[in-house]
């Protein structure tokens, strides 16, 4: 396995693994005869799947497109925005740092009950948790990026005469990359369980965490793993645009080697 | 730290004044609208002292927040169900079950994931795959499989929840952190004639402790959240997270606000803590300050 692995390998091996997964968990459930209400097999999760595309496309948009995508555009381009501007001003990055830093480790998912009851039970209040979640981690990652130059770059830039805005974008913007991208991929997870955890507050009849709410009440236990597939697809690609774009705008980073 | 006090100060007594006038502009509609029901007109400083001690506001006035916090952690007794400090408890508890189970499986993973390129192709991609699921969807399935499995505490399915989403910030740090060795110490040690276990043991696990430190703070809070999002679906009447859904489904804002703050106060805690933690190993490991 020395070298660079093929194109093959990087599909077959985590391809593989996954079957062998599925393929215990199918036989698990037949060999012992786990009940629907417990566990239901693949098969069926499948058959479900295929059986009801049109709600979970319904359930889909409510919650991935409207809610965690909006949401997280706007957290993400604010936080990139504030910390641009913050950059400016020695004193705001002393007093506003700490304290994003602070509220970025605060549960913050915890102000889902507060924005239903602001922005009501439709996609604005998923969207409003979404961005308020991403923002703060967003803004502290491009902040600490923006300080990763050391003094003697800097110092450089300086020698050469470079305005503000020159040494931001040929010189500290590309070294805060890795640090943008790590915002952007905590974004991406946080956002999903933003907008569902937002769903439990109250909700529309549509969306994912509104819909895994009432089929757990019903038994309607394939229902939730068919909603669980379609939630780890949507991430699974959301993430992977993200680390995609990374690759190609960091290729200079010792961990893409 | 000490020239930062001045900057910070003024920042967090900006947030506090914004949100003095926040609370102002989003309760006036409602102090108005019984005015005009009352048939009154009442002064500007009327509507002002009514928009800061509304019982259900929009947004609470800061002091009021400070109010029912007080009441919640210090007046009450701990053992009441009103408590804040025994819903603290309960998920903190299930944070720190959750925590180390993070710890654990984040550091043996990456450790996996590092040495072997053939994991690291089959398993890096199932990691990633795993967060994003949301857990809240997952919660329920958790909780019905433990209880099949004979765990009959919401202690256990809280405690994975917070695990699965504690484990993540640590293996992606430690695996960042085990290859952060660049390709000339690499080349070093290949001079040296070290081998593959020489190489992890005095290359690899040294430089990864800052990374590992630094994931540690992002885990215990990622774990905090878990267990908070672990008591929504499952039907916990205990724990900060409960106390935010009971406030939701009564109308009740001064209930989630004192939880969302307690969650805050108590997230606020862990971090200190492992920053503590964080600065002494690097003083035994010999970091220049």
């Amino acid at each position: 396995m020395r070298g660079q692995a093929t194109r093959m390998q990087k599909i077959a091996l985590p391809l593989g693994f996954g079957l062998l997964v599925v393929l215990l968990w199918e036989a698990m459930v037949r060999g012992l005869d786990i009940p629907l209400a417990i566990l239901p097999a693949p098969s069926e999760i499948a058959d479900r799947f295929a059986a009801s595309t049109g709600t979970l496309w319904i359930d889909f948009v409510q919650t991935v497109i409207k809610g965690a995508l909006t949401g997280m555009l706007i957290g993400t381009l604010t936080g990139f925005a504030v910390a641009l501007l913050i950059d400016r001003s020695d004193f705001l990055r002393r007093g506003l740092l700490p304290v994003a830093s602070f509220m970025a480790a605060l549960p913050i998912v915890g102000v889902a009950p507060i924005m239903v009851m602001w922005f009501g039970f439709d996609w604005h209040s998923k969207a409003a948790v979404v961005a308020v979640m991403v923002f703060f981690p967003m803004l502290v990652n491009t902040l600490a990026g923006l300080g990763a130059t050391d003094l003697m770059q800097r110092d450089l830039m300086r020698t050469y005469s470079a305005t503000h805005v020159q040494s931001l974008i040929k010189l500290r913007l590309p070294a805060a990359m890795p640090f943008i991208f790590n915002g952007l991929k905590i974004a991406t997870t946080l956002a999903l369980i933003g907008a569902i955890v937002a769903e439990y507050f109250g909700s529309p009849t549509r969306g994912m965490g509104f819909r895994i709410s009432t089929e757990v009440g019903r038994l309607g236990i394939d229902m939730v793993w068919a909603e669980i597939v379609v939630s780890a697809i949507s991430g699974t690609v959301l993430y992977g645009l993200v680390a995609l774009v990374e690759r190609w705008v960091t290729f200079w980073h010792p961990s893409q080697r | 730290m000490r020239r930062n006090i001045g900057p910070i100060l003024v920042v967090v007594l900006a947030i506090i004044a914004i949100w003095y006038a926040g609370s102002f502009a989003m309760n006036r509609a409602w102090t108005m609208d019984q005015a005009a029901r009352a048939g009154t007109e009442p002064s500007f400083s009327e509507v002002f002292r009514d928009t800061m001690n509304q019982d259900r506001a929009v947004l609470p006035a800061p002091h009021q927040v400070a109010a029912e916090l007080y009441d919640g952690i210090i007046d009450k007794k701990v053992t009441s169900k009103r408590s804040l400090v025994y819903h603290g408890y309960i998920t903190f508890q299930a944070t720190m079950a959750g925590f180390a189970l993070g710890i654990v499986g984040g550091v043996a993973l990456a450790v996996i994931i590092v040495l072997s390129r053939a994991m690291d192709l089959t398993l890096m991609p199932w990691a990633i795959i795993s967060q994003t699921i949301p857990v809240v969807a997952l919660a329920p399935m958790i909780v019905v499989l433990s209880n099949a499995l004979g765990a009959d505490s919401l202690m256990v399915p809280k405690a994975i929840i917070a695990g699965y989403l504690s484990f993540f910030p640590v293996l992606v740090s430690m695996v960042a952190g085990l290859r952060s060795p660049d390709a000339m110490q690499l080349d070093l040690l290949r001079t040296y004639g070290a081998t593959k276990g020489q190489v992890f043991w005095k290359l690899r696990l040294p430089a990864s402790m800052p990374y590992f430190f630094a994931s540690l703070k992002i885990a215990v809070a990622a774990s905090l959240v878990g267990a908070i999002v672990g008591e929504l679906p499952t039907g916990a009447i205990a724990g900060l997270g409960a106390r935010m859904l009971i406030g939701s489904q009564f109308g009740e804002p001064m209930i989630m606000w004192s939880a969302l703050f307690a969650a805050a106060l108590l997230a606020a805690l862990l971090i200190w803590v492992v920053t503590w933690v964080e600065r002494l190993a690097g003083r035994l490991m010999g970091v220049q300050a």
